[in-house]
């Protein structure tokens, strides 16, 4: 019995097929998950299942018979809710008001405002969300946002959930809360779709499984009959080695001394050294402080404190003092932060490396040259031509990454190296930074997956509350890092 | 999200490089086919030299605005320089008498003062971080009425003697070119050079797609942005300098307008009103449609003049339509 299901769907943009022959089918009361590396085409899937875009051939099922919705509200009309990767709320609207966007509860011609109130109330301790109906969008954060979607779409009488990657921007305690929320619509019999790059979390919730690759099923069936080495491999279609790379560090000259480092309403007094060839990782929750402390110290947000940048002070109150001398924050936000999207490759590579290519014009033969050279050392797929934002997730923080080493920096400070990638290119960013410090450059990474903190660096702050609360070997284990970083344990004051 | 999915860049904007270029064909065409004198010399020189100050200011507006700023005072702000320069010239008559030097120092004081006023729109919004439509439109207030003050409410007329010195610099030039189309020529063959090959004009672009991501990537989005308000200031001198010789007056009317002409040839030009793209060459196509509009009616008695500013409108509209269009995905 199934509700929802493609069947031999395939779908060409212009000349080029990118979903070849797909078969899926989703069940009411099950969960199903789709993985696959990034490009392999399960988001184009699951807009054909939710009448985002048409299916070039093949057919869409639902309750077996033959669909074409003529846009995504005829979808909804059948019960079927897509929350996207990319939040799509009102900002300036308030949380209630976005609930209930284009659904408003009317007594006469008039709001029932008291209605709406209580509804929404109850979807939010439903969520355990504690989020006031009235704040505006744009001031939650990427979590709560999430959460308001997910609202959203409770609100309707859902029979399919498709969720593209709900978790990447949750938190451990968040994610938590979203698995209970699908296992409770899952024993209301609602049928639910999702993508993740976290195995674990796959592993933990998922019924059915099915696994994409290069625009094909390469498998699909319960997802007991997986665990998540075998997941890995067949997204990959190799066997996977070990997802990170030796450490073979041998810590050189201080690079980067900071004391009593605090950014006004984020962090306070915050310090630390690197070293030439170390990779420094800083843990904590999304909220701790991490990001904005980094911004902070590169010139990014106002801040105050000593830093000294090989042994020299440092004052840094623009990005492009801190690039001067050889300091470079990547930031974790690619898509507006990072990339101009509406840009070409060339344009975006040599943004921030603009001078080496100046000669009073700019050697546009240069640029060319420079990118032959990022695509062939970061492996970037993709067309020459293509606007930046066409580009995958992967290959987009590879171009960033490439973009930000063209300026050459000593001091790298590299946020969520790995958001929303998968595990292919992940293990190859990871490659990456090993390299970099071997070559003797002093990199921090910022992550909120534990597993690559301990993975990739030889010492590990973990932060919490604007604050460093310990500081970790890279032997530390999750458990260590949890406790420092909900305030458990301390380990710098005595107890 | 699948890479061999992804459009290449240029077939995203061809209708909007075809658009601005086939209007101007086809308005060429309409307006020979109406009136056999509209393809001579005569109508084709004055219709550029018309062309020259809008199109000198639109020129950098198009800086100001590709890097996704506005500039609402370029109008009064040639009204003041104009009185300003006149003032000073007629000032200096006495002591320098009448010659070429005064002439040269109204020019100086033109440039500075457009410099400045530029500047000091350029500071308020960047420093300050005030809009730079509040800013301008503060300043446009504040240049027309200082111009009114200078005037006493009437007009500030050149001295007899400068007057005819100064003339030819808009009504002579060289092998029958007057002066202000080689200027305008000058400054929009400058201005693409430094719009599509220099690190300027790249940084304008990437300030106008996304100001955070410039900002990141460690480019000084504030100086940048002050030094298109600057060169903006610079280019309303340079345009008031060809203009003061043409009437040897100014007034609290003079320069009216010219900054939504200016905006208008921008726009129209294919330049993205939100900043991010722009190209200095639709500008020019944009002046000259805007003109060619205006030559038309006064050509031909198919359509009263009085509705020149109507079609002119119409025209905005169509191209910000076509605008959108080329930019849908």
């Amino acid at each position: 019995m199934t509700v929802l299901a493609l069947r031999d769907v395939s779908r060409s943009f212009g000349p080029i097929e990118v979903l070849h022959g797909v078969d899926i089918a989703l069940r009411p009361g099950r969960v199903h998950a789709l993985i696959g590396e990034n490009g392999a085409g399960k988001s184009t899937t699951m807009k054909i299942m939710t009448g985002y875009q048409p299916p070039s051939s093949g057919q869409v099922l639902l309750d077996g018979q033959p669909v074409s919705f003529a846009n995504m509200g005829a979808a909804e009309d059948q019960g079927i809710s897509m929350i996207h990767q990319e939040f799509n709320l009102a900002e300036q609207l308030t949380v209630e008001q976005n609930i209930f966007l284009g659904r408003e509860l009317k007594r006469g011609p008039f709001l029932d405002k008291t209605a709406m109130r209580a509804r929404t109330r109850e979807l939010l301790d439903r969520l355990e969300c504690r989020v006031s109906p009235d704040r505006v969008v744009s001031t939650l954060s990427n979590s709560d946002k999430q959460m308001v979607e997910i609202a959203k779409a409770l609100l309707r009488e859902t029979r399919v959930l498709v969720m593209d990657e709900p978790t990447a921007v949750l938190t451990r305690a968040e994610t938590a809360i979203l698995l209970r929320q699908v296992r409770a619509l899952r024993e209301a019999g609602t049928a639910v779709l999702f993508t993740s790059h976290k195995l674990d979390e796959v592993e933990e919730i998922a019924d059915d499984l099915t696994i994409m690759r290069d625009g094909r099923v390469v498998w699909t069936g319960e997802a007991s009959l997986m665990n998540q080495h075998a997941m890995a491999n067949a997204m990959v279609g190799r066997e996977m080695s070990d997802l990170f790379p030796a450490k073979v560090s041998a810590p050189g000259e201080v690079a980067l001394e900071v004391a009593n480092l605090s950014v006004p309403g984020f962090s306070r007094d915050v310090g630390f050294t690197l070293c030439r060839g170390e990779v420094l990782g800083v843990a904590g929750l999304i909220g701790s402080g991490r990001t904005e402390t980094f911004e902070g110290l590169c010139g990014l947000r106002p801040a105050t404190g000593e830093v000294r940048v090989f042994g020299q002070p440092a004052r840094i109150d623009h990005p492009w003092q801190a690039q001067a001398l050889g300091l470079c924050y990547l930031t974790e936000d690619r898509k507006t932060r990072g990339l101009l999207l509406g840009k070409g490759l060339r344009e975006n590579l040599t943004l921030q490396a603009l001078s080496r290519f100046d000669r009073g014009l700019l050697d546009t033969g240069a640029e060319e040259r420079a990118l032959d050279q990022a695509i062939a050392d970061f492996d970037i797929r993709g067309h020459r031509d293509a606007l930046v934002g066409n580009l995958s997730g992967g290959n987009q923080q590879k171009l960033l990454f490439a973009k930000t080493m063209l300026a050459d920096p000593q001091i790298i400070v590299i946020d969520e190296p790995t958001r929303g990638i998968d595990i292919g290119t992940k293990q190859q960013m990871y490659v990456l930074i090993r390299r970099l410090a071997a070559e003797g450059r002093a990199i921090v990474v910022i992550s909120s997956e534990m597993q690559e903190v301990i993975g990739l660096a030889d010492r590990i702050l973990v932060m919490r509350h604007g604050r460093i609360t310990g500081e970790l070997g890279a032997d530390a284990t999750e458990d260590a890092i949890v406790k420092l970083a909900m305030g458990v344990a301390t380990e710098r004051e005595p107890a | 999200m699948t890479d061999a999915a992804a459009p290449a860049a240029p077939r995203r904007i061809r209708m909007t490089v075809i658009g601005p270029i086939l209007a101007l064909v086809l308005l060429v065409i309409a307006g020979a086919l109406m009136n056999p004198n509209f393809l001579g010399w005569d109508n084709v020189t004055n219709v550029l030299a018309r062309s020259a100050f809008i199109g000198i200011i639109a020129v950098g507006m198009t800086f100001v605005i590709t890097a996704g700023g506005l500039d609402l005072s370029v109008g009064s702000m040639a009204a003041f320089i104009a009185g300003l320069m006149i003032l000073v010239m007629n000032s200096l008559v006495p002591s320098m008498g009448v010659g070429v030097p005064v002439i040269l120092v109204g020019m100086a004081v033109a440039l500075l003062a457009g410099l400045a006023a530029g500047m000091l729109n350029g500071i308020l919004i960047t420093r300050l971080g005030i809009e730079a439509f509040i800013v301008t439109l503060g300043s446009m207030g504040i240049y027309r009425s200082l111009v009114t003050w200078l005037a006493d409410g009437g007009t500030l007329s050149l001295d007899f003697g400068l007057r005819s010195l100064y003339q030819p610099v808009y009504y002579g030039g060289i092998f029958g070119i007057t002066w202000p189309i080689i200027v305008f020529a000058v400054v929009v063959v400058i201005g693409e050079i430094v719009m599509r090959s220099t690190a300027f004009g790249r940084y304008c672009a990437a300030i106008g797609s996304n100001e955070q991501v410039a900002k990141y990537s460690s480019v000084r989005v504030d100086r940048v942005r002050l030094m298109t308000y600057a060169a903006l200031g610079l280019l309303v001198g340079i345009a008031t300098i060809m203009y003061v010789p043409r009437l040897g007056s100014a007034s609290s009317a003079t320069g009216m307008l010219w900054e939504l002409e200016a905006i208008a040839a921008v726009i129209i030009g294919g330049t993205v009103l939100k900043g991010g793209f722009g190209r200095v060459w639709g500008t020019v196509i944009g002046v000259l449609i805007l003109t060619l509009i205006g030559n038309l009616l006064n050509l031909t008695d198919f359509v009263s003049p009085y509705l020149n500013g109507a079609i002119q409108g119409a025209i905005i509209v169509l191209a910000v339509v076509l605008q959108r269009e080329g930019k849908a995905r």
